[in-house]
């Protein structure tokens, strides 16, 4: 009996991962090692994945395919050359693109949720939102960010700018920062999904069980949600004011100038408010009824 | 504190319960809410290395109790530690030092071969080398895995993925492993190798393990402990031998005697209940040893052949249950 104890203790007495700042390189090396093993398992099938990535390349340049056809009938629009606007719509088009890539599979848990699934994801030693994010990463998605960054580069080439070094810096933070609020709207929409499906979900679980609720969308809703609201509130405080900045322009709503460098710390109060909101989420969590 | 001050409470609950808020649809744009109580004022230790049997009929909180000591549900109240843990607090501490297998659901990657899935396992438990070399090597001999090791587990059959899914689930050797109807499904096959590789585990490596069943075959096959729960109570923790006592189960004595007689009667703590040519049936109570009645019979009746039936230990229960309900 105390032979048992002693042989099974030793496993198991490790660090443990404690406070916040551990805690997230804890979760980033877990999301790395469920990463590396969808990219490996991608990769089995090369011919299939390079199509996959052109495809999502192309598909995503429509978007701006069509804002060259615009441009082929007028010189401007709202005042904003062509190159203008290719800086403005790379710069949003490589945010969304690096989010989608990293964090497109969170609106997945709605459906976990649902079903009962994520019990699986909460009895591993890994946070769920690290696992639910890695779940299925898709490397094909690096298609729309490199379309985003191509027509940003090539933006801020054909553009008319007076290039100083704040504006040098402006660009990646720009980019980075509008990445930070998606990211926070996505995961807060991820987070969303466990009241959304709560509340769908009562009126069944007990008469139907676990396989219930297939009827309900809330995928789609808090999906549609998600890219309106993301689109709105980046280009307006963290893509438009910057770059506005750095081609030059007033800014139409008079901000003060210093407005212009806030995008890092809207960034992080999102994200950290769209921590609070999964973490509440997480706690509501039920599980079904088998 | 050492370790030895925690194993005898290593499971411990006092008055756990849990309560689901239900809304049903009452008609249009009405809702009924109600409560369920699916789990009501549970309370028991599990020692450390016990193997111990949760049965009840459907709906009766066994996966509820099991999602609260993982921590994937936070129970309404009461108080809950394993192995000195607050499950969902420390859900992810804890997570390290638990095995889980749920027979309804799989906790493997769907779209990945065994194999892929425990390299994946052992990384995240950062389990090393050596140790998840000897612990798969062993998990796939015993539970006879290693032709499936390359395929998707999406196209493993329900006995396929439930070894599969033990074997993944012991891979850290952790010190307790729940099961939530582990043979659920079952052919008689994988039956065996779950129960027979379930036992190996718990005597050679001490693990705790926690089982809810259906199949009462398993907790007499492993279980020297049972643990019965009905609406969310505990209505019996014991021994094997004490559910019958305590169901009021009868085992029935058959003789065959040399040529069709009356009913036999006048022996002691047992009746007659069926005669048939030759052949009759006496019923006495579980709890009692069988010698004193053949004796009694040997010595008044020509006896020819003897055996001796345990109770059916679903009738058992089902008779528990009406009880219950019945007071
Ligand atoms: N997520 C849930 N939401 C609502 N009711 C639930 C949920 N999970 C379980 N229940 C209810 O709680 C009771 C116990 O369920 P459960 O623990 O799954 O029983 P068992 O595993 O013993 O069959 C049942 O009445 C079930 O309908
Ligand atoms: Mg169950």
């Amino acid at each position: 009996m105390v032979e048992v104890s002693v042989r099974n203790t030793d496993g198991p007495a490790r660090e443990e991962a404690e406070g916040p700042g551990p805690r997230l390189l804890h979760g980033l090396r877990a999301y790395g090692l469920i990463v590396a093993m969808w990219v490996r398992s991608t990769m089995a099938y090369r011919t299939s994945f390079v199509l996959m990535a052109v495809g999502n390349f192309l598909t995503s340049g429509l978007d701006f395919v069509a804002i060259l056809l615009m441009f082929s009938h007028i010189d401007a629009l709202g005042g904003f050359s062509l190159p203008e606007v290719a800086l403005l719509y790379g710069a949003t088009s490589t945010s969304f693109g690096l989010v989608d890539l990293f964090l497109g599979n969170a609106e997945r848990v709605g459906r976990r949720v649902r079903d009962g699934t994520l019990d699986s994801l909460l009895v591993r030693p890994v946070p769920v939102l690290a696992q639910i994010a890695a779940d299925r990463f898709a490397l094909r998605r690096l298609g729309r960010v490199v379309q985003g960054l191509v027509v940003l580069v090539w933006g801020l080439a054909r553009a008319d700018i007076a290039w100083t070094p704040v504006d040098v810096v402006l660009v990646p933070v720009m980019v980075v920062s509008g990445a930070g609020i998606f990211a926070g709207v996505f995961v807060a929409g991820a987070a969303f999904q466990f009241w959304a499906c709560d509340a769908s979900q009562a009126q069944n679980s007990f008469t139907y069980g676990g396989t219930t609720l297939l009827q309900y969308p809330p995928t789609v809703f808090s999906r549609e949600l998600v890219r309106g609201v993301t689109f709105v509130v980046p280009l307006a405080f963290v893509n438009w004011l910057p770059a506005l900045r750095i081609l030059g322009r007033e800014d139409p709503l008079g901000l003060p100038g210093w407005v212009d460098f806030c995008g890092p710390a809207v960034a992080a109060g999102v994200i950290a408010l769209s921590g609070l909101a999964w973490r509440a989420g997480l706690r509501s969590y039920r599980s079904t009824g088998s | 504190m050492g370790v030895g001050d925690r194993d005898e409470g290593f499971i411990e609950l006092d008055g756990v319960e849990k309560v689901f808020d239900v809304r049903r649809k009452a008609g249009f744009l009405r809702r009924e809410r109600h409560q369920v109580r699916a789990v009501d004022g549970i309370g028991f230790t599990v020692p450390r290395g016990e193997m111990v049997g949760y049965i009840g009929p459907n709906g009766a909180g066994k996966s509820t109790t099991i999602k609260m000591l993982t921590g994937i549900l936070v129970p309404s109240g009461g108080r809950l530690r394993v192995a000195g843990i607050d499950p969902s607090r420390e859900r992810t501490r804890l997570a390290r030092r638990i095995g889980v297998v749920f027979g309804q659901r799989t906790t493997l990657w769907w779209d990945l071969p065994l194999r892929d899935s425990y390299g994946l396992v052992r990384r995240m438990y950062r389990i090393p080398d050596a140790r998840y070399r000897a612990n798969l090597e062993r998990c796939v001999d015993l539970l006879d895995l290693g032709a499936l090791l390359d395929v998707p587990v999406r196209q493993l059959s329900l006995g396929q993925r439930m070894r599969g899914d033990i074997a993944a689930a012991l891979l850290h050797d952790p010190e307790v492993l729940y099961l939530d109807e582990p043979t659920i499904g079952l052919d008689v096959v994988s039956k065996a190798k779950v129960r027979e590789f379930l036992r190996e585990v718990n005597a050679e490596r001490g693990t705790t393990v926690l089982l809810t069943t259906h199949d009462l075959t398993d907790i007499e096959q492993l279980c020297k402990r049972v643990m019965v729960i009905d609406h969310g109570r505990l209505v019996y923790d014991g021994g094997l031998d004490g559910l019958h006592a305590a169901g009021e189960s009868e085992r029935t004595l058959v003789v065959d005697l040399e040529r069709e007689l009356p009913p036999i009667e006048g022996v002691a703590g047992a009746r007659t209940v069926k005669v048939e040519g030759p052949r009759q049936w006496l019923a006495f109570a579980a709890g009692q040893s069988a010698a004193p009645i053949v004796a009694a019979v040997a010595e008044r009746y020509p006896l020819v052949d003897l055996s001796v039936r345990e109770p059916d230990i679903e009738a058992v229960i089902a008779k528990m249950y009406a009880q219950r309900s019945g007071m």
